[in-house]
């Protein structure tokens, strides 16, 4: 049973926790679950805005003590996406 | 809720390798109400992008020559509401994620591996981390 999956065929990064920069104010922290031709989609989101905790100290306290779900789904136009990253690969540990 | 057929199996996994599984909330609390000593609970999950590796890493672990005192597993998503109060011995900063695992002492995370720690990781990288762990904590108190 050992590495079952119950949704083959998935995106690369499915299930995985990404960190989502956009254009606009708002950053995003969640697993990714699948993505078409505009739009991302994402789910168990935590939102970081800009002018709010600092986005390092989010990021840090996110990988210390888990994603704090703002939204269960989001999906984001991807026209608005700047980068997509593994929060394992951003923040640190 | 997964079929309890479909999910057998990755209950019967975590026995097999000497976990205790916690199925209610008076199990939970009868465990964690006033522990000693250390103890590994497993969040366990159907996910295979995360659960199908955190489950083979902690085998792994566990043959490390220091482990944890006891070691536990809830079922998130099946057994909900023991997996709640198991959560709650975590206290509130920690945010669910499943699969995850704890390692307490005296009732306390001393370290916890969030699901995003074991997601697209090798078994071997989850085990290393787990046996650090364990050799911190879980060595003799002098």
């Amino acid at each position: 049973m050992s590495g079952h999956v119950f949704h083959p065929g998935h995106h690369d990064l499915h299930g995985i926790t990404v960190v989502v920069e956009t254009s606009g104010d708002n950053t995003y922290v969640g697993r990714f679950d699948r993505e078409d031709d505009e739009l991302a989609y994402l789910k168990d989101v935590g939102v970081h805005e800009a002018g709010s905790q600092s986005w390092g100290e989010y990021l840090d306290r996110t990988m210390l003590y888990g994603v704090k779900v703002d939204q269960r789904d989001l999906v984001v136009p991807r026209a608005e996406i700047t980068s997509v990253r593994k929060l394992t690969e951003v923040a640190g540990r | 809720m997964y079929d309890p057929r479909l999910v057998q199996p990755m209950r019967d996994e975590t026995v097999a390798m000497g976990l205790e599984e916690l199925t209610t909330v008076a199990e939970v609390d009868a465990v964690f109400a006033n522990h000693n000593g250390t103890a590994l609970v497993l969040v366990n999950s159907v996910c295979g992008c995360a659960a199908g590796t955190a489950r083979p890493a902690l085998k792994q672990a566990l043959s490390h020559g220091v482990t944890p005192d006891n070691v536990y597993s809830v079922f998130a998503g099946m057994d909900k509401d023991a997996t709640q109060r198991a959560r709650s011995y975590f206290g509130e900063d920690f945010q669910p994620s499943s699969p995850s695992m704890a390692l307490l002492r005296d009732g306390e995370v001393v370290t916890m591996l969030h699901r995003h720690m074991i997601e697209g990781r090798s078994l071997e990288d989850i085990a290393a981390d787990l046996t650090a762990a364990f050799d911190k904590h879980c060595g003799t108190t002098v």
